[in-house]
């Protein structure tokens, strides 16, 4: 099979996209798809991703957009368009500095903004977490046993036999 | 212990045991981590990095989960052993770029192991032989709960684990299961499972994780989605998915081996034919061929490679494995030259 692009080489990349559902097959040769993966990456770095979800349709008003933008970690200061800009935080207190616009990112990633899984040991209120881990676990526990899940609900008793320690 | 002891060891993602191995090669289960009070990545200096590195690896000698481990710091290993650590799937290609403050633990039956000042401070990985999320998360679970206990994480009551990129806040759970989906790509199904899968907070990548390309039907299928739902709930909908993935492969090789059983031999022996006669070869062929080969095994056309090996001389056959059994460098050309020589050894054929 010849190359898509070029028509010259012997195609030996396979490549799928898929864009918007629709899916699309290239057969390239080797330069081309060399030629096309960074072409790829230009266009659909996570980080563009990031700062495209970011942009979109936030209500904020350009006034408030700068100053929102201009917010600074006082731990690494990192400010909101840094981590625009990279994507990624600098330090954990990035994430207090950024709570406001955060939420908004967070929920067009994962659909929520907030925490529900476990917590570490050591945090300070080690019994009052404790104490809500069990009440989370036992829900979960309930649940598995009624969709008769008892291999998971085994792994779950034992947590929960764990933290009552 | 030294990186060369895993090449006599087997890694667990070769094994070819357990649940569902003739489909699932291996689950993998990964946490994020970073330390309270050290800076992320692209903020930290060079001392604050040797900082972490030195916290880290104090804290993971002091875990009884690590005894018996081998502790790297991956700028003093060669090209080569980076380029084996990586085809193992013990650490990220990424790993191996700016290798300076960057360390990893590797326990000695490569079942857990931890890349230090990667894109996090902390990256535990465990891996399983076939379709095992549950084992893998009770095991990663544990060593989170000790290691934490002896360094503390960085965590919010509201966010959950901090992570350096805002994809794995909250948990920072990352759950893969490699499958082998050759009905399925066959038949052309696969578009529609990528689609399914993306609807359902699953993404599906390639042989060596993320931007690789799906080479010979192999799939690493994982969730996306790591806040907002409890580990437990991830892992769940994760694994009654891939269930039902692995179910429909078995099925659609059933139904192929009833309407097509002259057209699927065919192709499995070509495949099989070439593997044994070849004496110039590319790891990427071998994989494509290989591939074919564990389809046979499992539809019981070849009854006399059984997948364990099949599993082997798919990783022996990369090319830092080819040069580190060999032990010395040598260009792709003999390589490829090596790699065949290799495979027909391996598959117990004579000949010149």
């Amino acid at each position: 099979m010849k190359c898509n692009i070029c028509g010259m080489n012997e195609a030996s990349v396979h490549l799928t996209e898929v864009i918007n559902e629709q899916v699309t097959k290239l057969h390239l040769c080797e330069q081309c798809a060399k030629d096309k993966s960074e072409e790829m990456q230009a266009h659909f770095g996570l980080t563009d991703l990031l700062s495209g979800l970011m942009d979109l349709g936030s209500p904020m008003a350009e006034g408030a957009l700068e100053e929102g933008l201009a917010v600074k970690c006082p731990v690494c200061s990192m400010t909101f368009y840094d981590f625009q800009k990279t994507g990624r935080f600098g330090c954990g207190g990035c994430y207090e500095t950024f709570q406001k616009n955060l939420s908004e990112l967070l929920r067009k990633i994962h659909g929520s903004d907030r925490h529900v899984g476990k917590r570490p040991f050591s945090s300070k209120s080690e019994k009052e977490g404790h104490q809500v881990d069990i009440k989370r676990l036992r829900e979960e526990l309930n649940e598995l046993v009624l969709k008769e899940e008892f291999e998971k609900a085994a792994v779950v008793r034992d947590r929960i036999k764990d933290l009552e320690k | 212990m030294q990186i060369d002891d895993l090449l006599k060891g087997k890694s667990e993602w070769l094994k070819g045991e357990g649940p569902r191995s003739n489909i699932a090669i291996s689950t993998r289960v990964r946490l994020a981590r970073n330390i309270k009070g050290h800076l992320y990545f692209n903020r930290a200096s060079d001392i604050n990095r040797e900082e972490t590195l030195e916290a880290i690896l104090r804290a993971l000698e002091g875990s009884a989960f690590f005894k018996n481990s081998l502790f790297i710091r991956i700028k003093e290993t060669s090209e080569i052993d980076r380029g084996f650590l990586i085809e193992r799937h013990l650490m990220s290609k990424e790993h191996a770029h700016d290798v300076e403050q960057k360390g990893l633990v590797v326990e000695g039956k490569e079942i857990l192991s931890a890349m230090i000042n990667e894109e996090d401070h902390i990256r535990f990985q465990v891996m399983q032989s076939g379709f095992n999320v549950m084992e893998a998360w009770r095991i990663i679970d544990e060593v989170d709960d000790e290691v934490g206990k002896l360094i503390p994480f960085d965590y919010s009551n509201i966010f959950g684990y901090l992570t350096s990129c805002p994809t794995n806040t909250g948990t920072g759970l990352r759950a893969s299961v490699m499958l082998h989906l050759s009905a399925l790509v066959m038949t052309d199904q696969i578009d529609t499972v990528y689609k399914a899968i993306s609807k359902l907070g699953l993404t599906m990548r390639g042989f060596y994780g993320e931007g690789t390309e799906a080479l010979g039907d192999f799939f690493q299928i994982s969730n996306q989605v790591a806040l907002g739902h409890s580990e437990m709930d991830i892992l769940d909908n994760l694994e009654r998915i891939i269930g039902k993935i692995i179910t429909r492969e078995e099925a659609t090789r059933k139904n192929l081996m009833m309407k097509s059983k002259q057209e699927i031999s065919d192709r499995i022996f070509r495949s099989y034919g070439t593997l044994k006669s070849a004496r110039i070869i590319t790891s990427n062929e071998t994989v494509k061929l290989l591939s074919a080969i564990r389809l046979g095994a499992d539809l019981g056309l070849i009854d006399n490679v059984d997948t364990n090996r099949i599993n082997e001389v798919l990783l022996m056959v990369q090319p830092a494995h080819l040069q580190k059994s060999s032990g010395k460098t040598i260009p792709p050309y003999e390589r490829d030259i090596k790699r065949a020589d290799m495979i027909r050894k391996i598959l117990g054929v004579e000949g010149k």
